[in-house]
């Protein structure tokens, strides 16, 4: 128990410092980076947990792609990010105050639990025994939220088709390669033999074929 | 598997999801033409009719499929066909607006299809996770269709304020719904319901979950305090857009609200209650005096919404099934004003573009009088003139909250009603008695026919539809538990 | 609780390695190595010239398009783990539930091929 412990508490003051130094980073790669380690931490918590499936799912699309989709976008955005810290100050307090309130409520929550006529008896879905984590969930999003499972599957349909409709351009003046056409010539249609009588230019009236 | 006896409820639904990719597909496959993207927007609303057609042939009891998560009553199918109504007029509508900007696309019936099925679920949701997913499937395509016009600075600014504002609320949701199970151990609505006992005071836990899961859904009603986000959005979105959030997304937003405090916390009445009653007040006096001082009538028509919303929850306030019904009929009657009031804000053209501020109406009379008209009535309607429309719908809600002893909370929304009147009567002022402008430019077929139907509904909803939408309203009413 | 991390013995010695070689050596050259800095030494060098401007320059918004298209199928291989893992419990919905589900992704992915989002110009 100890040593669950002791990780435990390495991992939370890794992820609320390397959090912190999301914030006050200077350079936004850096930001970034810190990002990178709040979710590695984050899935060393949930392995404590017992959750290894979320903990891999964190590594592969948090620090797989999320993390490197923020780093498109602030190499897109080209901001100045020393303008955008000078409102950092002036913000401050207002940050400080949401985050002072949030926190409170955590620790009225904390102080209060069991207090008050909450009723245990209707518990949440219990874990099964003898399962590991990613086989419980694989028991039951599948068949018994499968109507949250489709709906996952509409909203990342929706992510798709807004991603193309508010990114996607395409450059007029670009002449593409195109393979079947060029898989598909044959000589009859590429090369046209052309008698030449001496004198006269071999040149047809309209070329034909392309690519 | 027993989980897959019967999925009739959600039929409608899985034509509207099929629909939309089988639209999609249709315009993948099919060159690029606004011919056929115009030929998509009818299909869509085609697939909207049918789907309510579907909804309409419902049997008019509870049913409930995968575990409670999707619920189907009265009180949701009202909803929906409302929803489904506002979505289908929306893709009309926006045919003209955007083949005009040359950024007709295949993709946006596509998208209100999908936004759709979000917000069926939204209306439908018995169950936490069910609520989520179906905000955010609504929510994505809001941003997404906000932002459609991705050459036009504002239309981008209002996608990018909507999805990051709109962010923090999902947040602010999440948060609550995650404490709500912490601390009653389970998502769905029944069993929250059950497991806060009915007398006493819930634990704190239970009630700050409650204030978060409200501050997030407020966001998505733009209810005061949690507004900030919709004038700017209303603005910057392509008019249609406007429409469709005014319309069918808050159909959406407003069931979703009243069916989470009403089915979930039956037994939390007096915790839930002060979040609304402040919010109604918040939103009525906001409502009331913000949009003094607007010219342009999209944004001006934002601030209408607000204090339209503020109404709705003083409904909601009254916590019985009256004040219910008289949501269900407020969202009729605004439904088809708002429509109204867009389409005539779609018909404000001229060669050099479309105009959106109020005082390029001057002299409408003059120029084009049946439109003045058109915009006079709705504008009577929502300043709540009798014996128009929106008399009836104020009325409704207001009546029941007197019944519950919140008299004060009426006398306010009275007032707030009396300064919203001197916005309105302005711009009646305007149409009527100022020097004339030049003429708009002809409007097309489609914005007539919404013109037409919206104005017809508010002038004899007293005798009909009134009387049947009023008898609907109070049979779904009591579907949801009190 | 103990047997879970003994479980992940291994990882956390392998973990712990990695970390002592990459932390010694970078902490090495700054105990070792000569370090002499210079303001012009250490600035950038631009054939000759002063740097004209930022070496950050902006991306193009087409690298966006790929890595989100990559992120939403990558969430679609996640959801196919827990699936494969209880396979044989969840009968025939459970694959039937999946077969829909890569259906809509595979109408999105037929989209934005035929949309040209695959291809880079």
């Amino acid at each position: 128990m100890a040593l669950t412990a002791v990780f435990f508490y390495l991992f939370a003051t890794l992820a609320v410092a390397s959090a912190a130094m999301v914030i006050v980073a200077k350079n936004p790669v850096h930001a970034v980076l810190f990002l990178i380690l709040v979710f590695f931490n984050a899935a060393g918590l949930f392995v404590l947990l017992n959750a290894e499936f979320l903990a891999m799912l964190l590594v592969i699309v948090y620090v797989g792609a999320v993390a490197v989709l923020f780093l498109f976008v602030v190499m897109m955005l080209d901001v100045d990010f020393a303008e955008l810290r000078a409102g950092f100050i002036k913000n401050a307090p207002i940050g400080v105050i949401v985050g002072g309130v949030v926190l409170a409520e955590l620790i009225a929550l904390f102080v209060a639990r069991g207090a008050g006529p909450v009723t245990t008896a209707v518990k949440g879905s219990p874990v099964p025994s003898g399962v590991s984590n990613t086989e419980a969930l694989g028991l039951i999003i599948y068949t018994k939220y499968v109507f949250f499972f489709q709906a996952a599957g509409l909203i990342l349909l929706v992510a798709m088709i807004g991603a193309i409709v508010l990114t996607l351009q395409h450059r007029k003046a670009v002449r593409r390669q195109s393979i079947p056409v060029q898989v598909a010539r044959t000589p009859a249609n590429a090369m046209a033999v052309v008698k030449v009588a001496p004198g006269e230019t071999g040149m047809p009236a309209e070329p034909k074929g392309q690519g | 598997m027993t989980e897959a006896a019967t999925y009739a409820p959600i039929y409608p639904e899985l034509v509207l999801a099929i629909g939309a990719m089988a639209l999609l597909m249709f315009g993948a496959f099919t060159r690029e033409t606004d011919d056929n993207a115009q030929l998509g927007g009818w299909l869509a609303i085609v697939i909207l009719a049918v789907a309510a057609g579907m909804i309409l042939a419902q049997p008019a009891e509870t049913v409930t499929v995968f575990n409670g998560a999707f619920i189907v009553d009265p009180f949701g199918r009202f909803m929906k066909l409302l929803m489904l109504a506002g979505s289908a007029f929306a893709i009309l509508m926006s045919h003209g607006y955007f083949k005009r900007h040359r950024a007709l696309k295949f993709e946006l019936p596509v998208l209100i299809l999908l936004g759709t099925v979000g917000m069926s679920m939204m209306i439908s949701a018995g169950d936490f996770i069910a609520l989520y997913l179906g905000v955010e499937l609504h929510s994505l395509v809001s941003y997404v269709l906000a932002a459609i016009r991705r050459d036009d600075v504002r239309a981008s600014e209002a996608g990018l304020k909507y999805f990051v504002l709109g962010a923090l609320s999902s947040g602010m949701l999440l948060y609550g719904a995650s404490l709500i199970y912490g601390f009653t151990g389970t998502t769905s609505l029944a069993g929250i319901a059950a497991a806060i006992p009915p007398g006493g005071v819930p634990s704190l836990g239970i009630i700050i979950g409650l204030v978060f899961l409200l501050a997030g859904m407020a966001f998505k009603v733009a209810a005061v305090p949690f507004h900030m986000w919709s004038p700017d959005v209303y603005e910057g979105s392509p008019t249609p857009i406007t429409a469709f959030f005014a319309a069918a997304g808050k159909v959406a937003a407003v069931a979703l609200l009243t069916r989470v405090v009403i089915a979930g916390f039956p037994n939390a009445v007096a915790q839930w209650q002060q979040i609304i009653v402040f919010a109604a007040i918040g939103s009525m006096l906001l409502g009331a005096f913000a949009a003094i001082g607007q010219t342009n009538l999209k944004r001006l028509m934002a601030y209408s919404s607000i204090g339209h919303v503020g109404f709705m929850l003083v409904g909601l306030a009254a916590a019985n099934a009256d004040g219910v019904a008289g949501i269900l009929i407020y969202m009729a009657i605004y439904l088809a004003m708002t429509l109204g009031v867009f389409a005539v804000i779609l018909a404000m053209r001229r060669e050099e573009g479309m105009v959106e501020d109020i005082y390029e109406l001057a002299g409408l009379a003059q120029t084009d009088l049946k439109m003045a008209a058109v915009l006079g009535v709705l504008l009577f309607s929502l300043a709540g003139v009798p014996p128009l429309a929106g008399f009836f719908a104020k009325w409704y809600v207001l009546a029941p909250a007197v019944k519950a002893g919140l008299g004060w909370l009426a006398i306010i929304g009275v007032l707030a009603s009396v300064v919203s009147a001197f916005y309105y009567l302005r711009i009646i002022k305007i149409m009527f008695f100022d020097d004339p402008k030049p003429a708009f430019e002809k409007s097309d077929a489609a914005l007539v026919f919404v013109m037409g139907a919206s104005v017809i509904f508010t002038l004899v909803f007293v005798i009909w539809p009134g009387p049947s939408i009023l008898d609907a309203a109070n049979a779904a009413a009591v579907t949801l538990k009190f | 609780m103990n047997e879970l991390l003994m479980g992940y013995l291994p990882l956390v010695v392998f973990i712990g390695v990695a970390l002592a070689i990459g932390a010694g050596l970078m902490v090495a050259p700054f105990l070792l190595a000569v370090n002499n800095p210079d303001p012009e030494k250490v600035s950038a060098y631009e054939c000759g010239f002063n740097a004209f401007d930022d070496a950050r320059m902006k991306f193009d918004v087409r690298f966006y398009l790929v890595s989100l298209l990559f992120i939403i199928f990558d969430l679609e291989i996640a959801f196919l783990f827990p699936w494969a893992v209880a396979f044989k419990e969840i009968g025939a919905f459970g694959f039937w539930s999946m077969m829909v589900f890569l259906g809509v992704l595979t109408i999105g992915f037929i989209y934005e091929w035929r949309k040209g989002a695959l291809e880079w110009d």
